[in-house]
């Protein structure tokens, strides 16, 4: 899994590539929380175009990134889902919590 | 008892690296079965959930085995079974509530129901103490029957 980073006027943009399970999530949920800290961002957006496989170890990351920006009074969104990981955020509920949504740009 | 058309055993160490490697073995070895691509992607992430909760949760603290065996039915149906030695599941119905987990806060508490929302029929086998088998089917639809 590999992050890539982007701010801009207290607009954090993540762009998650490759496939997001157990393995990478343990990496990836302190990359992103160490970028929300320096950041410290009033907008998050990740940008899931390059996540070829998820699990629910994603949700995990989700539902972390959520409580880091709540924790700030921010608000996140997710961009270019692929069809296998919106159907597993699908299946676990995560749109009534996080915004998905299909075009994205900070 | 539906008769194996076909089947593979595999078994390794519950290290995370392993994840990955399970679920493309299980992938290609449906592959025979001519399934669509969301079927390819429904059973990858079943797998992947199942074998992840063997690693977290059967072996904490300790690397263990993990065996998946992977079988055609006649029927065009893929059996999955992944099987570990660990420390069991004391409540099954709890483990399988939405959003319950153990493993802390790099878990969500979904994989039971991503498999369950994944495959066709999921069932869990444990003994505290013994270890876990969780096994799963699912109808490839796109075949009459699992030889080509």
């Amino acid at each position: 899994m590999d992050i890539k980073m982007q701010t801009a006027d207290r607009n954090l943009l993540l762009e998650l590539s490759g496939e997001l399970d157990h393995h990478a999530a343990k990496d990836a949920i302190r990359e992103l929380e160490l970028a929300v800290d320096a950041a410290l961002p009033r907008r998050l957006l990740l940008d899931f175009g390059g996540v070829t496989f998820m699990d629910s170890s994603g949700i995990a990351l989700l539902l972390r990134a959520k409580r880091c920006m709540d924790a700030l009074d921010g608000s996140m969104q997710v961009c270019h889902v692929q069809p296998q990981a919106k159907r597993v955020m699908d299946a676990a509920g995560i749109g009534r919590l996080i915004h998905i949504k299909q075009e994205g740009t900070v | 008892m539906r008769k194996s058309v076909n089947y593979i055993r595999l078994e390794f160490p519950s290290r995370s690296s392993n994840e990955g490697f399970a679920r493309m073995a299980a992938a290609c070895f449906a592959s025979q079965m001519d399934p669509t691509l969301n079927e390819v992607e429904d059973i990858k992430t079943a797998v992947s959930e199942a074998v992840t909760n063997a690693i977290v949760h059967a072996y904490p603290d300790s690397i263990g085995k993990v065996s998946l065996k992977a079988k055609i039915c006649e029927g065009n149906i893929l059996e999955i079974s992944i099987k570990d030695a660990g420390k069991g599941i004391p409540n099954i119905d709890k483990a399988r509530q939405p959003m319950f987990t153990t493993g802390g806060d790099g878990r969500s508490g979904m994989g039971f129901t991503i498999m369950e929302s994944f495959m066709d029929a999921l069932t869990i086998h444990s003994t505290p103490g013994r270890g876990t088998t969780v096994t799963m089917r699912k109808k490839i639809a796109s075949r009459a029957n699992g030889q080509r």
